[in-house]
């Protein structure tokens, strides 16, 4: 019998997002800590450039994903555990909304407008208001942190399902596997 | 209608017409700004200055003796950001320990239609003189009048932002200066 697998699409969807998200990630850590200077300013615009093309990736990949479901979890899982896998997966794209949401406002709320790739400029739902964009930078921040935790149990889970389960979870998310 | 309201009115217009014939010699600055706006990575980012002083003798019926002198404390920038506060004040930007003020002084006001004028003068930032010329309106408010006006200004021309910043393309060479002041007649 042929096994449950992630489609084409599925596997390139979540690769192609997993190395932006955490490219983005790393840069948004580095930038921070740059020196005021021309090149601080350009990664600045860089980092929501591709925020805003994270976002509308995520769009299109939650629209295509009610239509698609996923293979189902192996039935060696445990209730309980197969809900603590949806709960992880909903709250991953749940913060796949909600942090380039949030840098948006911040960015609105500390008075620097989000100008996709220097010509489309999205309208600020804030205006400025430092108080307000401390405490977004915070939540995106914390949002972000949140982010990296759940992807480390996301990384964990894969392996414990390929070394200690022994199933296929991990082998049906890689290219290398599919067909 | 009756001759007191009558009386009134024309009462009313002569203040009017007086008002609008007084020389005007004073800003208001509690009620005054000056704004600007420039682009950083395609971005327009606002700023304003707080502390200037303005000398002013403005006359709409006598334009040939207008004059206005302008002085403008650069370190009373708000350039946006406090990282921005920061670097525009160093040596690269205004260099503000040396440069403290920016200055205008007006050469000449031209009338360019009703209540429209157009100042021209020399601008001295960061030791560079440069001629500017700015539009603006002047509308007579009772014993003051509204003075609202913008123009451009080349930042390469003043060299702010040297070095790394000389470039374009990270923080545009155009910045657009808005000023909003309000004009007092002397009594």
């Amino acid at each position: 019998m042929q096994k449950a697998r992630y489609t084409l699409t599925a596997i390139a969807i979540h690769w192609g997002m997993a190395l932006l998200l955490i490219t983005l990630f790393v840069v948004g850590l580095y930038m921070h800590e740059l020196k005021f200077s021309p090149f601080k300013l350009q990664v600045y615009a860089w980092h929501k450039w591709a925020g805003v093309t994270a976002f509308i990736l995520v769009m299109l990949r939650l629209a295509w994903r009610l239509k698609h479901r996923p293979p189902a979890l192996p039935w060696t899982m445990s209730k309980m555990t197969k809900l603590g896998a949806q709960i992880g997966h909903g709250m991953l794209y749940f913060l796949m909304i909600a942090i380039p949401l949030s840098g948006w406002l911040m960015s609105s709320a500390k008075g620097f407008q989000t100008v996709y790739f220097g010509v489309l400029p999205i309208p600020d739902l804030l205006s400025k208001d430092k108080a307000l964009g401390d405490l977004l930078e915070t939540t995106h921040m914390v949002l972000n942190y949140s982010m990296a935790a759940i992807l480390v149990g996301h990384i964990g889970a894969a392996i414990k399902h390929h070394l200690v389960d022994k199933d296929d979870v991990l082998r049906r998310m890689l290219p290398w596997r599919a067909r | 209608m009756n001759i007191k309201v009558w009386s009134s009115v024309i009462g009313g217009l002569m203040l009017a017409a007086g008002a609008q014939a007084a020389e005007y010699t004073s800003i208001q600055s509690d009620k005054s700004s000056l704004h600007f706006v420039y682009k950083q990575m395609g971005v327009p980012v606002d700023g304003s200055f707080k502390k200037f002083n303005t000398q002013l003798a403005f006359d709409p019926a006598k334009l040939a003796n207008a004059k206005v002198d302008f002085e403008l404390n650069l370190a009373s920038i708000d350039a946006g950001s406090d990282e921005a506060n920061d670097e525009v004040a160093s040596k690269s930007w205004f260099n503000t320990k040396v440069y403290p003020k920016a200055t205008f002084a007006s050469t000449a006001v031209k009338q360019l239609a009703a209540n429209r004028y157009e100042v021209s003068g020399k601008m001295t930032i960061k030791g560079h003189t440069q001629t500017i010329t700015a539009p603006f309106t002047f509308t007579p408010q009772g014993n003051s009048a509204k003075v609202d006006g913008s123009f451009v200004l080349k930042r390469s021309e003043f060299a702010i932002g040297e070095g790394v910043w000389a470039d374009f393309g990270t923080v545009a060479n155009e910045i657009q200066i808005n000023f909003h002041f309000l004009a007092n007649a002397s009594k």
